[in-house]
């Protein structure tokens, strides 16, 4: 793994496309989307969370055992969330006897 | 080879084979501490998004009464902290001790700021009588449970942030003194990077937290 230096304009361009996606969040967050709030606020979470890491923390210079590692850590996330709401979400299909 | 690798490096422990071994191993294993901390944040994040879809209506009450505007600045604060972190690292990438010094000088100093500004919102709770407690009371809402639940969730999500920062601070004022004193080469800077993806993950969870906490169902108030 050789070490990459990138340059400063292109940390800048991370920057300051990071406070943009902050604004538009917040500005967006004002209009009605209806369940699409959740989506676009989420997605753009995510947007800046790959850019913080892909960029800042240097996750796409990394070799290929942190990658699988970060890869696996939102598929065991995915689980815990998937599973959870298998049971939270269906509780009341179907009637306990005596509650 | 390897003893001519450790003529050649102080800092290589005896352990590794080469500075690179060295320096993957210790990167690795701040990425593994950082996946259990994911893990960690994520069974408060279930807790929230579990109680969310059970009590819609009063989240989004609760939600709304936090001060979006103060939230929004305050994140930029921090993703201009984790600019001057990675400049900080760039700069003992490049050798440039006194770059490196004062881009922690300047990441350390927004740190304050975001916690300075995260104690004015917590007051502003107090007095509102938003803590959870005794004397919790949320206008408007029938079901003060619910609106408690969130207020918790509130304090215990961004309180364990507030403690990582603090921690972060920490590692940053070691990291300082450290190259201050000229620990830091082109050729070992590995605390420092390894410091900045602590610095930056602490980013990545406000960068939930925000939107989850401040953002959504703004628009029905």
């Amino acid at each position: 793994m050789t070490q990459h230096i990138d340059s400063v304009k292109t940390y800048a361009v991370i920057w300051i496309s990071l406070l943009i996606l902050t604004g538009v969040t917040t500005a967006v967050a004002f209009v009605d989307l209806g369940p699409f709030s959740v989506i676009v606020a989420l997605s753009i979470a995510v947007v800046k969370m790959m850019l913080v890491a892909l960029f800042f923390m240097h996750l796409r210079h990394s070799g290929k055992v942190t990658q699988l590692a970060m890869a696996a850590t939102v598929l065991w996330l995915g689980i815990m969330v998937a599973f959870t709401f298998a049971d939270v979400a269906t509780r009341g299909w179907m009637g306990v006897p005596g509650r | 080879m390897a003893d001519h690798a450790h003529a050649a490096s102080p800092a290589l422990q005896v352990q590794f084979d080469t500075a690179e071994q060295q320096k993957d191993a210790s990167t690795f294993g701040m990425w593994v501490f950082l996946i259990t901390e994911v893990m960690f944040f994520g069974g408060m994040f279930l807790a929230y998004i579990v109680y969310r879809a059970a009590y819609p209506d009063i989240f989004a009450l609760a939600s709304s009464s936090l001060n979006v505007y103060i939230g929004a600045a305050n994140t930029a604060v921090l993703l201009c902290s984790s600019f001057t972190m990675v400049l900080g690292v760039r700069a003992a990438q490049l050798g440039q001790k006194k770059a490196l010094a004062i881009n922690i000088v300047l990441t350390l100093l927004l740190g304050f700021v975001f916690l300075g500004v995260k104690a004015f919102e917590w007051r502003e709770k107090f007095i509102e009588h938003h803590v959870p407690g005794p004397s919790f009371h949320f206008e408007g809402v029938a079901m003060q449970g619910p609106a408690q639940l969130f207020f918790s969730l509130y304090f215990a999500m961004t309180g364990l942030h507030a403690l990582h920062m603090v921690i972060g601070a920490g590692i940053m004022t070691w990291l300082l003194i450290n190259a201050i004193r000229g620990r830091y080469s082109a050729d070992y800077m590995t605390p420092v990077d390894i410091g900045g993806l602590y610095w930056h993950f602490v980013d990545i969870i406000w960068i939930f937290l925000f939107p989850l906490f401040y953002l959504i169902d703004r628009h029905l108030k």
